[in-house]
């Protein structure tokens, strides 16, 4: 199989996949008991009357992690098609590349230091 | 035409019947194995050993009512159960068996894997905020920071067998390990500790199942969920283990090496004693906290996952017992260095009482 006809399998395959965890959701609709209630259907919070909204905005530490995590996410794609060819370019290549991480190791240190690594 | 086209038809229909009872036996393993680890005798009722167990399971789940909080987002919360499986399942199409079962023989297939196992924590998101449940969102928010955080040196680690086979094929990364599995090679070793407990984290299992911390925050994401939907749940954790196992035999373990019947049932037990391991963990570890979740990915697993890069460009460039011999003691050296460095016992917050005593 090429690979354009492989991607097109894996789309169709998607696509059935998602009869897998549908079905027997939708089947429990039918079986499954049925009976609502307005104490039943608050939102769980350890037997306590539901208080405010859960929909807020979030900690700022969860975007720092976030900013860091793409910066090494888009080094991972530089990173796979370099190690594809990574014998025949020899040690050029590898200085390249390790420049290339040298650069990111610097960034993580600094990060380390000014305490973004700290989970408070 | 017709004959590729009944093949392709054929193992898609076998990989997604056989991937869900895959994951019911999973179920009833993981329930004995945690039993006896517990000292208890597990599922023993419902057929010889307990074996029906898996099938009574899935008619109580079937049966039970699907309640759905009031003010939620109906159709995320739906959406959710359903995105969270398909994943998974397409993680079973990209695994190689043998050197012609394969459904999807991609020539990026190890890319892709990686690519396809990250998009669950996004269904995590969706149940959460369907769910509009505080403990949901807590634990939704605390499991995408968990998988952006082992991600990384995932992925790092991953990178090493490219450079050394020069293949993201999976068939081919087999091939590559004729000589000698990559477990015995020191970047090899060293890459299979790191995307194991990387990839225990991205499965969301102890000791990283700080998602769900039933004892913390009451399931995490899963808290309004019941009945058929919250199965799914635990469908897609068991088959992204199963699919993470059948992985690292591929990768590190030298997945069925000669072929044929025999190679398939070795495969099947190097991913079997993965799977073992796995559930080992969650029975004799307590979980993470969330701060040294955390830590331990960025300050001791990506310098360790950047180390492993330059031992594999070691031993790739300097071959005989030299190279080895190098690479090895590097990433010895950074593995002292990061922890030591990390696990130095330094006073970080005095607490309160203590302060107001002074």
């Amino acid at each position: 199989m090429s690979d354009r006809l492989t991607y097109l399998f894996l789309g169709c395959f998607t696509l059935a996949a998602v009869a897998v965890p549908a079905m027997p959701i939708i089947l429990a609709r039918f079986v499954a008991p049925k009976k609502p209630g307005p104490i039943k259907n608050q939102v769980y919070e350890c037997g306590m009357e539901t208080e405010g909204d859960a929909w807020i905005q979030f900690r700022i530490q969860y975007y720092v992690f976030a900013i860091l995590f793409v910066v090494f996410d888009v080094e991972a794609l530089f990173l796979f098609p370099w190690a594809v060819v990574f014998r025949s370019l020899g040690l050029a290549g590898l200085a390249a590349m390790g420049l290339f991480l040298l650069v990111l190791l610097v960034g993580l240190i600094y990060a380390w230091q000014e305490g973004m690594l700290e989970w408070e | 035409m017709i004959d590729t086209l009944v093949s392709i038809i054929l193992r898609a229909v076998l990989i997604l019947a056989l991937a869900p009872v895959g994951m019911m036996y999973l179920t009833w393993l993981e329930r004995k194995v945690i039993a006896r680890i517990q000292d208890r005798i597990g599922p023993n009722r419902v057929g010889p050993y307990g074996l029906l167990q898996p099938l009574a399971d899935g008619i109580k789940m079937l049966t039970k009512e699907d309640t759905i909080p009031d003010g939620a987002d109906r159709f995320c919360h739906f959406l959710a159960p359903v995105l969270v499986v398909v994943p998974s399942l397409i993680l079973f199409a990209l695994l190689p068996f043998g050197p012609r079962w394969v459904a999807a023989p991609l020539t990026t297939g190890l890319l892709f894997f990686v690519a396809v196992g990250s998009v669950g924590t996004l269904a995590l998101f969706a149940a959460a905020w369907g769910s509009r449940n505080k403990f949901a969102l807590l634990g939704a928010a605390r499991s995408a920071a968990q998988l952006i955080a082992y991600e990384v040196p995932m992925v790092l680690s991953l990178a090493a067998v490219p450079m050394v086979t020069g293949s993201l094929n999976l068939v081919q990364i087999v091939r590559a390990q004729g000589n000698g599995w990559f477990l015995w090679t020191p970047w090899g070793a060293a890459g299979f500790m790191l995307v194991m407990t990387a990839g225990l984290a991205e499965v969301n299992r102890t000791p990283f199942d700080l998602a769900e911390a039933e004892s913390e925050i009451i399931g995490g994401f899963h808290t309004e969920y019941s009945g058929m939907k919250f199965a799914m749940f635990y469908m897609a954790e068991f088959l992204s283990m199963l699919a993470l196992s059948l992985l690292l035999s591929i990768l590190f373990l030298g997945g069925w090496q000669n072929g044929g019947m025999v190679g398939l049932i070795a495969l099947a037990a190097k991913a079997f004693l993965l799977v073992f391991v796995m559930i080992w963990i969650r029975g004799t570890w307590p979980r993470f906290r969330i701060d040294q979740l955390m830590g331990f990915a960025w300050k001791v697993l990506i310098p360790l996952a950047l180390a492993d890069l330059a031992a594999a460009a070691l031993w790739v460039l300097m071959p005989g017992w030299k190279g080895s011999v190098l690479s090895a003691l590097l990433l010895a050296a950074v593995f002292l260095g990061m922890t030591q460095l990390w696990l130095r016992p330094v006073p970080r917050l005095t607490t309160h009482w203590l302060e107001e005593e002074r």
